[in-house]
């Protein structure tokens, strides 16, 4: 199978040659000190996740990152090392949980959401509240800021609500001290927060026993999550391939395919509408999501249906790389279901006037289409995403 | 090639297991228990032990073998062992010789000893200790075991109920009682306890022949009428067996005194109970009566209390429903609205209005029903010499068993009387009988608030988000969630177009089409015909039903299926609204095992249309058998999402609610 491609066994040879590319990179993810080369590095993180969840990285945008990094990237790390900064730092001036939550998020490899749960467990430690009833009613209307600060985001207001049932669930009626129960808070929200952490890594240490040794991967769309779990099997000595498909209008087939390049895994790149074209040679669809959805389908961006509908329809499986934070309860009927997140479209010429362009960035792949999920809960059938939520918030 | 690689794995990834674990402790243990089958069921990761015993029963729940004054049978375990003994040594014989049709031995073992322990009669007084029933009852019911065995060997004949209902078995049964109890005194030596349920024992033995001597007239007085049915016009018989079977019954009665007619009604009744008891036992599917099983059915008869016609012509494949004649039961059971003392007033009216059908629909229904045994309860007092919780229990299964008489329960009467069996079987023994009955009927107020009223209300509130603009709704039949829904759905402002589909022959669609009309909701009402016309323009199909099944089944009224398969088949959303209390962890795949049968003569007749006289005569017709489905079953592909109180949930998930609704059920 993976003699078909010429480009293939070069780069076989090339690994071999370079073993220091396909060493283990699996490193904590809440360590910055990130040894894989992201190209955005440099990127302030704002800038980063505003592209992953509208999807737009322009040459202006960038620039205007890398301006924003060098006027306030030291400053700010310097001034907050660690989260237990915040407490000093609420004796000087308000504490807000946006500030908080800007903080974590410019962290490189964190997720918005993983940002917003951390700046939720902040505003637990921070909070002066005297009675459990104030603790969660503050909680509450910070959740409800970060929720409203970008409401396009599904990962942000699931990762915040899953927060709120996962800390406040716990019966803490049961202790007598209010101080009791709220380090018992802090304690499940940092938890919390850790597992959000390495959920990213757990998910790559499932997932990468999926890709056997010769298989061609069509991915869809940038995701981390993807991307660590292609960097682990890569670094397992795996030989694999990857289709990268365009990805367009925001080109994240090309930023994922230049990573996959430099990790010495045979990339190739495809129009998006050359999907069921390459179909044939592809043993699997690797694709992540914008959000995972009760009935078990996912939403993700533009393109992921008709990838997964292909896939079905060839018999080959569609496995979808997603954090258990980014659960939501919504449950879409169709496309039109969901609230859209828009971003215009650059055509490169001109549209003609009384044209109208379809602006929607993602769509919702049903969950009959989908083989299986990893989650740091585990692989998972689309089916039991359900029972998962449901044990959650009932 | 690289050889310090292994050949390629050829295992589908698909079937791959993962073998890894994570050092973290929370994640890895959720995924082993549950990710790699979707059988989450089997193991809940957050250590909820549902007690097993009471809830495995689905439609009925019968009454807790002794849960009250188990604590106190705890601490004399060896009169257990030996009862166990017995029941062992008597086992195999009866395995030999056991005719087929009768029920399995161990569960006529069973059965007569749960329902001896039950006696209320036999405990003398609520005070004393569980292990003194038991071996008070114990005697009785080996002793009922032998008569089996005698009237099985001698009698011999093809009908093997009748054989051991004869009066001279029965007059051979205090001999027998009292060897066994020689034989039981003997193994128990334990003296005090001894002489008092000796005694007991004999006036209980002689009561049992008693009634089996009675049961056996009775039996025979039926048979003949049966003989006179058979020849006679169904209309011509009526007067004459129901006039038998009263003359019967009340000297019956009489002879036993005002204090034995008691236990004889209700160990009745408790035969009813049987089949849950021992499906318990045993772990299997529902106790349900298949009709054609000839020899229950003439037991089941021979207790009935509504006398109820077979219909003549039935359909092969749903033989084992009950069909009968409709229309003949309310005339007789109206003229018994004096003798029935034992049925409540209330209970009794919710019975004729089943049977006329004036109350239908699950909700409606289950309403009913709680309603009129909150009355019951209200007017209930405990008898002397009895325990509240076994006789209250007693006293609802005889209400249910004749309910059950006159209509066969919905899904959710079931559910509603598991819960209140679940209640009462917690009562406290220590608490007074008037604060029982208060909280009884404050628990079923509370019932009928929470899991009907209010989840209704949450079923719309979240039903009507999916509503958008210019949307045009399909909806079924009636149900009421439903036109719950689009009246809110219009009073909240939603511009939507509802089409409403009917069918014969209970036409419900048009109620719900005169109540929407009447609120300026826009309608277009068409019959089940044009549905693949009609569906081209629809973009929300919303349907009600009378349970949800654990497969995701949803079982409706018939019709639903396919109304849901042809929406299917044009890609337009399946929303089903359902109240969790109405869902069932049983597993249909058809809608043939489990139904309802209507009344043929509505799909034969026409109303208004007398040219349509084709089937007038259809009673002499020999190979003619109509078949008027009340239920059916669509299958869960059909369905794209189930609203329920606990909210939008895929079809897959509805075990999950049904483990979770059960937990929260024994908490309450």
């Amino acid at each position: 199978m993976w003699g078909r491609s010429a480009s293939f066994l070069l780069d076989k040879r090339l690994r071999d040659q370079h073993p220091s590319l396909s060493s283990p990179s699996s490193s904590s993810p809440d360590s910055t000190m990130d040894p894989n080369p992201n190209p955005n590095h440099g990127v302030s993180a704002y800038y980063q996740t505003r592209a992953e969840h509208h999807a737009i990285v322009s040459s202006d945008w960038l620039a205007q990152a890398q301006a924003a990094v060098d006027r306030e990237d030291d400053t700010a790390l310097m001034e907050r090392p660690h989260a237990s900064a915040a407490v000093s730092l609420s004796a000087s001036k308000p504490f807000s949980v946006i500030d908080e939550f800007n903080y974590w998020r410019k962290k490189p490899d964190l997720a918005e959401a993983v940002a917003a749960i951390m700046a939720l467990a902040a505003v637990i430690r921070s909070c002066e509240a005297t009675t459990m009833m104030e603790l969660e009613i503050e909680l509450k209307k910070a959740s409800d800021t970060l929720k409203s600060w970008d409401t396009t985001s599904i990962s942000l207001s699931a990762g915040c609500d899953l927060f709120m049932r996962y800390v406040t669930r716990t019966s803490a009626v049961e202790y007598e001290d209010f101080h009791a129960a709220k380090l018992r808070l802090i304690e499940r929200g940092e938890k919390f927060g850790e597992i959000s952490m390495k959920a990213r890594r757990t998910i790559a240490m499932l997932g990468q026993d999926f890709v056997f040794d010769g298989c061609t991967i069509l991915v869809h769309g940038f995701s981390r999550v993807v991307l660590e779990v292609l960097k682990l099997a890569a670094s397992n000595r795996k030989l694999f391939r990857i289709f990268c498909t365009e990805g367009r209008p925001d080109k994240t087939g090309l930023r994922l395919s230049k990573e996959l390049a430099a990790l010495g895994v045979p990339v190739k790149l495809l129009i998006d509408s050359a999907v069921a074209y390459a179909m044939d040679e592809v043993d699997m669809v690797f694709v992540g999501a914008d959000g995972v959805v009760e009935s078990g389908g996912i939403i993700n961006m533009m393109g992921t249906y008709q990838t997964a509908l292909v896939a079905h329809s060839m018999n080959k499986p569609v496995y979808v790389a997603a954090e258990s934070y980014k659960f939501a309860r919504l449950y879409p009927l169709d496309q039109k279901d969901l609230e859209p997140a828009l971003h215009p479209i650059d055509f490169g010429v001109p549209i003609p006037s009384g044209v109208e362009v379809e602006t929607s960035a993602r769509d919702y792949t049903p969950p009959q289409y989908l083989t299986l999920l990893f989650t740091d809960l585990g692989v998972l059938t689309p089916s039991v995403v359900s029972d998962e939520l449901i044990q959650l918030y009932l | 090639m690289d050889n310090r690689r292994p050949p390629r794995t050829v295992s589908d990834p698909k079937v791959r297991q993962v073998g890894f674990v994570t050092p973290g402790a929370a994640p890895p243990a959720r995924y082993l228990s549950e990710a790699p089958t979707a059988a989450a069921a089997s193991s809940p990761p957050s250590g909820d032990t549902a007690p097993p015993a009471i809830s495995t029963s689905p439609v009925m729940i019968p009454p807790p073998r002794h849960s009250p004054s188990a604590p106190l049978a705890v601490p004399n375990p060896s009169r257990r062992d030996s009862l166990q003994i017995q029941v062992g040594g008597y086992n195999p014989p009866e395995v030999l010789l056991e005719s087929p049709p009768l029920t399995s031995p161990s569960s006529r073992m069973d059965d007569a000893v749960s329902q001896f322990s039950e006696d209320p009669s036999i405990s003398p007084c609520n005070g004393r200790s569980e292990a003194a029933k038991v071996a008070s009852s114990f005697p009785g019911s080996s002793g009922e075991m032998m008569v089996m065995k005698a009237g099985i060997v001698g009698g011999g004949s093809n009908t093997p109920k009748s054989s051991w209902t004869t009066a001279s078995v029965a007059k051979t049964r205090p001999g027998i009682s009292e060897k066994e109890r020689g034989a039981v005194v003997g193994m128990q030596n334990d003296g005090a306890g001894v002489s008092k349920t000796l005694k007991e024992k004999t006036t209980k033995a002689e009561r049992r022949a008693l009634q089996e001597a009675q049961r056996s007239a009775k039996a025979a007085a039926k048979e003949s009428g049966a003989g006179v049915k058979l020849s006679a016009a169904p209309g011509g018989a009526v007067p004459a067996n129901t006039k038998q079977g009263k003359v019967v019954k009340p000297p019956a009665q009489k002879k036993d005194g005002p204090q034995v007619a008691n236990p004889s009604v209700s160990s009745e009744k408790k035969v009813v109970d049987r089949p849950p008891e021992k499906d318990r036992k045993k772990d299997v599917p529902p106790p349900r009566m298949q009709f054609d099983d000839i020899h229950r059915v003439e037991k089941a008869k021979r207790r009935a209390v509504v006398y109820q016609f077979e219909a003549k012509n039935r359909v092969e494949l749903f033989r084992h429903l009950p069909q009968y004649i409709h229309g003949t039961q309310l005339p007789d059971l109206e003229t018994k609205f004096f003798q029935l003392d034992p049925m409540h007033p209330s209970v009794y009216k919710v019975g004729l209005q089943y049977l006329s059908g004036n109350i239908s629909g699950g909700n409606a229904r289950c309403i009913a029903m709680l309603l009129a045994f909150r009355e019951a309860i209200r007017d209930y007092s405990t008898p002397p010499e009895k325990a509240l919780v076994r006789d209250l229990t007693a006293k609802i299964s005889s209400y249910v068993s004749f309910l059950i008489e006159c209509r066969p329960l919905s899904i959710s009467m079931g559910n509603a009387i598991r819960f209140l069996k679940n209640r009462i079987a917690k009562l406290p023994d220590t608490m007074p009988e008037s604060e029982v009955k208060s909280s009884l009927q404050s628990d079923i107020d509370r019932f009928i608030n929470e899991k009907i009223v209010i989840a209704d209300k949450v079923i719309i509130r979240h039903a009507v988000t999916k509503i958008r603009d210019g949307d045009v709704l399909l909806t079924y039949g009636l149900s009421c969630v439903v036109e719950m829904l689009l009246v809110y759905a219009h009073e909240v402002g939603k511009q939507f177009r509802v089409v409403i589909v009917d069918s014969r022959p209970k036409l419900e669609g048009q109620v719900l089409l005169h109540r929407l009309v009447a609120k300026g909701i826009n309608c277009t009402y068409t019959h089940v015909n044009a549905i693949s016309y009609i569906m081209h323009e629809v973009t929300l199909v919303f349907l009600g039903a009378a349970s949800v099944l654990s497969n995701g089944t949803v079982y409706s009224r018939v019709g639903t299926a396919c109304v849901a398969m042809v929406a299917n088949a044009f890609r337009v959303p399946v929303l089903i609204c359902c109240e969790a209390y109405k869902f069932h962890e049983r597993v249909q795949l058809d809608s043939i095992c489990s139904n309802e049968l209507g009344d043929p003569d509505v799909i034969s007749k026409v109303p208004g249309r007398k040219d349509l006289n084709h089937l007038d005569n259809r009673a002499d017709i020999e190979n003619l058998q109509l078949l008027n489905l009340t239920y059916d079953a669509t299958p869960s592909d059909f369905v794209s999402m189930i609203i329920t109180d606990y909210g939008m949930l895929p079809p897959s998930s509805v075990p999950v609610i049904v483990r979770e609704y059960r937990r929260e059920n024994l908490w309450i």
